[in-house]
């Protein structure tokens, strides 16, 4: 058994131990620590399945920032965590889950084992056609120019579950800052901490962005860690969230979906297609679009942990 | 057996897991957390998928690789939707149950 054989099966059995973990213990907020710790290993599997560009977004996004959301949630919700006795599901049920549960594992595990081989690849065209984009990353090319599409719908998503989540708001506090204003102690450890981790992560952030053309990296990993510095700066204190109802905020979040679909319409008259790129400005484009999606999904990130607005706006 | 074949069990493994913990979890945040380890294994399942495809220098396919990228964000943004829906309702009811009986 090789090195690499050996720590791929330590690093998908503790994997497979957090993910247990996260089922079967018995408070929330230890679940989600489990999830968090499990987000962060399933990085490393992307590592090891030679997608850096996943692993960022997996650390940043699906376990840092939604670590971060659950985390909250459930310190909210600890009062509500017995359930009354009537909820618990009895043991049929739970046996039934049991074999249900196998069988779709089992089914994936077949399909898994009976893929073809070699595996259908796409790489080649990626490849064949990555110079007319001016890009050096392969995933970015996707990203930002064969399937572009996605990423014009997904900015919109993201608007979108903002929306749903502002729509929450009682009346009275609508237009009001999301959150309630935290006060830390301003000689403390998490006021040091933000003072000293922000400015530094705002240009690791940056940077991760701007080499995301060439290097693993991009807008969507750069852009969460944006955000996180600014959730950092508001958990200490340092700033507080905006009332959602700022024009500035809301252009700020529509700026990077407007553009690119802007550029995109254009793509009719330069290139004769919906978000089609002339070739000699493809990167110049590419990179016009970039700057204001990384703000727009920065903030809408930031606002969606925030949540609805809870403070009524001040007269 | 290869990384890319381990992984994949491993990912069908994940699934199985978090189906489980949907079905017998009775808080509406326990499912959120099993929905959301669901979605890492069937993301693993695409990586997988796309490791296999690895071709013209690259360590895997690009194309499947950026589809997960966008999936882990559209799941983060319904993640977000879902919770604010859960704290909305324990402020209204002060309760966090999805029984229908009251």
């Amino acid at each position: 058994m090789t090195i690499a054989l050996a720590f791929d099966i330590g690093l998908a059995v503790l994997v497979l131990g957090l993910a247990s973990w996260t089922i079967a213990t018995r408070e929330a907020f230890a679940a989600v620590v489990g999830f968090v710790a499990y987000g962060l290993l399933l990085a490393l599997v992307w590592v090891r399945l030679a997608a850096p560009d996943v692993a960022l977004t997996e650390a940043a996004i699906g376990s840092g920032v939604t670590g971060g959301l659950l985390l909250g949630a459930s310190t909210r919700l600890r009062r509500t965590e017995t359930p009354p006795a009537g909820e618990k599901p009895g043991r049929t049920l739970r046996l039934a889950a049991v074999v249900l549960c196998a069988l779709v594992s089992a089914g994936l595990a077949a399909i898994v084992l009976l893929l073809p081989e070699p595996g259908p690849t796409l790489a080649p065209q990626a490849a064949a056609n990555i110079a007319a984009t001016g890009l050096g990353n392969p995933v970015t090319a996707v990203l930002m120019a064969y399937r572009a599409i996605d990423t014009l719908l997904e900015t919109v998503v993201l608007l979108l579950a903002l929306l749903g989540i502002w729509s929450l708001a009682p009346d009275r506090v609508w237009g009001g800052s999301p959150g309630l204003r935290h006060h830390a102690d301003p000689d403390g450890v998490l006021t040091f901490a933000a003072q000293l981790l922000v400015p530094v992560g705002m240009l690791v952030g940056i940077h991760i962005f701007w080499v995301g053309s060439d290097a693993p990296g991009g807008e969507f990993q750069g852009a969460t860690i944006l955000a996180a510095m600014w959730i950092l700066a508001t958990m200490a204190g340092l700033v507080d969230a905006p009332p959602v109802s700022r024009r500035w905020l809301r252009l700020l979040l529509v700026a990077g979906p407007a553009v690119f679909l802007a550029i995109g319409l254009a793509g009719y008259a330069m290139a004769g297609a919906f978000l089609a790129y002339p070739a000699p400005y493809a990167k110049l484009l590419i990179l016009t679009i970039e700057i204001p999606v990384t703000l727009s999904i920065a903030t809408t990130l930031a606002l969606l942990v925030a949540g609805p607005p809870e403070r009524a706006p001040q007269q | 057996m290869s990384a890319a074949t381990l992984y994949g069990l491993c990912s069908a493994v994940l699934v199985g897991l978090g189906v489980f913990g949907l079905i017998v979890h009775p808080q509406p945040l326990r499912k959120i957390l099993a929905f959301n380890l669901i979605g890492g294994g069937v993301f693993l399942l695409f990586g997988v998928v796309a490791r296999r495809g690895a071709a013209a220098g690259f360590g895997g396919d690009p194309v499947p690789q950026a589809l997960v990228i966008t999936g882990i964000v559209v799941a983060f943004s319904a993640t977000a939707l879902v919770v604010a829906l859960l704290l909305r309702l324990f402020q209204e009811t002060g309760q966090a149950t999805l029984r229908l009986d009251e």
